[in-house]
């Protein structure tokens, strides 16, 4: 096969290359490199992560008392209303999609970058002033207080200015999570390789399709229906205010056609990073690619029909009840299919048990944990006793926290030697795995009991006799903050001090893996490789020669 | 081993380089940009879908309250439907013009699409001037200025984007026969704008 080297590619410097600032100065800029891109994404996301993370931190220092004691009522409302934007809308969303997506999709389909470089940068760039504008507006006006659900007529009579805030920052990250899905459905569809089939394609590929079409048909309802509220706040229509002869179940209504989509758009891409994770660490190949992929599909069809089973106490008639009870537990069908996929993809492995596995696995755990309490509350009796209680947090942190951060965390571990070319401490990881694990589950768990007891959710005081519970649950959320602290650590400390990874330290063989790492500008020097099977482990030691399974040859000229 | 894990280089690219996207990777690959903006145009019109969702809504369970005022006439509006039904076919004619090497037609027939675009915009003014409503009178009124104005912004938009490309169009321009991308995507946006339209015109004001 004729492989090309680099003194025969014809590297001609391109216009605007000059003007792209090198080394560290690159993430600071407005960069079209869609691996800058996705670490700008990660990074990002992460400081906002550990806002969000300080925000739930003054929430359980005020439920370690039943008395409002710590911070004033109106104070808990804000930071309430501030972990649920920030967590949702600047960590969980752009990481699982903009970083990991950006970073990774390109190398999938065999690309240089995605289809549309410059809207992806933009897309970037509304995140960091959409994001400053929300936390700057807690210290200016006080920021809104209606939760990240802003339900009228509550975020009509709270303050206005702080509310406005909120939605056009909203606004602008629901833009920016358009501009990405419309690129990764571009890139995923238009850009793959020739000679590559879309069956042939990594799981996180289908995983970000999928949720990207949630993504395109979802969110700009989000976005359609915030406009209406801000004319309700700021001009006095009455759209959603009953008062004036609005409806507050319209938007109710069109808020959860986005926002249970939501759930999808942050735990499908995780769907998809795990089901990479998993088999290069346990050594096999991926259980049932056809089913998972069909599984995705059946997640993206039913997750746009299910939205009313968040308002089975909001008069909602007995025949919408009945028909979004079935749809939502049919949902169970296909993560179900995917759930035992990824036991079989582990079933006789050859398991390495590293950080990154670690995570994966607990995230199996949590998420079958969340899965099954989310199952029950698609029954209308059971929500109907539970709703706006403790029970639905503790489910709602198990799929997004216990589901996506754990696999957020498990990819770090996985992709840093990609990232940097050198590996995380591996003994940090631990700590940082058994301290996370230690504390979600004693933060959570205690939630279901004290939901199924009775404690209202978002109030800042409570009956005491729900105490010694919430004071569990603020134990675990202060070994979750200190978790941090090594993972911080770690990822600094190896920037410059990690164990070298070499370009392919897991003998991984999906394409992100098949050049230098880091990797070049636009992934390959010469083509990019024809990976027809990503998922081919499974050898005696010995037996798998990635220099030859790989295409080394094309990266090192050799 | 073959069986498991191939890689195989593929043949050496012989498309040349997109213009105007310089760090695109047009590797033989067909220009993804119309493909995205109609994606685009899907999201755009779940927007609408949203607010369509949300007026039939408070049509069917929000009745306005006894003496409520919210006749709509219905000579200019359905004048309006005509001017942007007629504005799709001069589009499309300013297409053909152009891919025929016409350039003076296409800025011709541009340039009578946009004016009936501003002629539409014109129209939809003089009614607001008109209307026995204002915005916050009921719910109805809220509903049809939040459409008609989300709608008409969308219009100017449109407008916007046609005079543009009338001032690129040429056989040098940044628009040419081989280079058509910016007209096919204002005109394809202008039709959704108006498809839109027609949706918008038969729930408000037949329905």
């Amino acid at each position: 096969m004729t492989v090309a080297t680099p003194q025969d590619l014809n590297l001609q410097p391109e216009p605007g290359d000059s003007l792209q600032p090198q080394g560290w100065l690159k993430y600071f800029s407005f960069s079209l490199d869609h691996k800058v891109i996705g670490i700008q994404y990660i990074v990002t996301s992460f400081l906002f992560y550990l806002i969000g993370g300080a925000s739930a931190g003054v929430i359980r220092t005020e439920l370690v008392s039943p008395m409002s004691d710590f911070v004033s009522r109106e104070t808990y409302n804000e930071v309430l209303t501030l972990h649920g934007t920030i967590m949702i809308f600047l960590w969980i969303v752009p990481v699982v999609n903009g970083g990991f997506g950006n970073y990774l999709i390109p190398f999938y389909v065999g690309a240089r970058d995605m289809a549309f470089p410059r809207l992806n940068a933009v897309a970037f760039w509304l995140i960091p002033p959409a994001g400053l504008l929300l936390i700057a507006s807690h210290f200016i006006t006080g920021s809104a207080q209606a939760g990240w659900t802003a339900y009228p007529p509550l975020s009509i009579t709270t303050p206005a200015t702080a509310q406005v805030v909120w939605i056009i920052s909203v606004l602008l990250l629901g833009g920016s999570s358009i501009f990405g899905a419309i690129n990764f459905i571009a890139t995923i569809l238009k850009l793959r390789r020739p000679g590559l089939k879309m069956m042939q394609l990594p799981m996180y590929c289908w995983a970000m399709l999928g949720t990207s079409v949630l993504a395109v048909l979802s969110t700009p309802v989000l976005a359609g229906t915030l406009l209406l509220l801000s004319f309700d706040i700021v001009a006095h229509t009455g759209f959603f205010n009953p008062q004036l002869g609005g409806n507050v179940v319209v938007y109710q209504h069109l808020f959860w056609f986005y926002s249970h989509p939501a759930v999808y758009i942050m735990v499908l891409p995780a769907f998809g990073l795990v089901s990479e994770i998993l088999p290069i660490h346990a050594r096999k190949p991926l259980f049932g690619y056809s089913t998972m992929v069909y599984s995705i599909m059946a997640i993206v069809f039913l997750g746009l029909i299910v939205w009313a089973h968040h308002m089975f106490t909001s008069g909602t008639p007995p025949w919408m009840r009945l028909f979004f009870t079935i749809a939502t537990a049919f949902i169970a069908v296909p993560t179900g299919i995917k759930f035992f996929n990824w036991l079989a993809t582990l079933w006789g492995g050859k398991i390495a048990l590293n950080s990154a596995m670690l995570f994966s696995c607990a995230f199996i755990v949590n998420f079958v944990f969340g899965g099954i309490t989310g199952v029950a509350l698609a029954q209308v009796p059971f929500d109907i006793h539970v709703h706006d209680t403790y029970f639905v947090v503790g489910h709602f942190h198990y799929i997004v926290y216990g589901g996506s951060v754990f696999v957020i965390f498990s990819s770090i571990y996985h992709w840093y030697p990609k990232f940097t070319g050198r590996m995380l401490n591996e003994p940090l990881g631990r700590i940082h795995f058994a301290l996370t694990f230690i504390g979600f589950n004693l933060c959570f768990a205690p939630h279901h009991w004290l939901g199924l007891n009775g404690m209202p959710r978002r109030v800042a005081e409570y009956d005491p006799t729900f105490t010694t519970l919430n004071q569990l649950s603020s134990v675990g959320a202060l070994l979750m903050a200190i978790s941090t602290l090594p993972f911080l650590f770690n990822v600094i400390w190896s920037l410059r001090a990690g164990q070298k990874a070499g370009d392919n330290p897991w003998n991984a063989l999906t394409p992100e893996w098949l050049t230098s790492s880091p990797p070049p500008v636009e992934n390959w020097i010469g083509e990019a490789p024809l990976v027809e099977h990503p998922y081919g482990y499974g050898h005696a030691s010995g037996a798998l020669t990635l220099d030859k399974a790989t295409g080394k040859d094309l990266w090192t000229g050799n | 081993m073959d069986r498991l894990a191939t890689t195989a280089p593929s043949e050496p690219s012989t498309a040349p380089q997109e213009e105007g996207l310089s760090h695109a990777p047009s590797e033989g690959h067909a220009d993804a940009r119309l493909f995205g903006l109609a994606t685009f145009l899907v999201a755009d019109g779940m927007t609408f879908a949203g607010f369509f969702a949300a007026y039939l809504t408070f049509r069917a369970v929000n009745p306005l309250p006894s003496g409520s005022n919210y006749e709509l006439e219905l000579v200019l509006p359905t004048i309006n439907t005509a001017l942007l039904i007629i504005s799709s076919f001069t589009f499309h004619r300013a297409g053909r013009a152009l891919l025929s090497g016409q350039s003076q037609p296409c800025r011709l027939w541009l340039l009578v699409t946009a004016g009936l675009g501003i002629a539409f915009l014109i129209g939809q003014m003089v009614e607001y001037f008109h209307l026995p409503f204002g915005l916050t009178d009921h719910l109805f009124a809220s509903t049809f200025y939040a459409l008609t104005g989300f709608h008409g912004l969308h219009v100017t938009l449109g407008v916007i984007c046609i005079l543009v490309v009338l001032s690129q169009v040429g056989q040098d321009g940044q628009v040419s026969p081989s280079k058509p991308f910016g007209l096919e995507a204002a005109e394809l946006y202008w039709h959704f704008v108006d498809g839109i339209w027609v949706v918008l015109y038969g729930l408000l004001y037949l329905l």
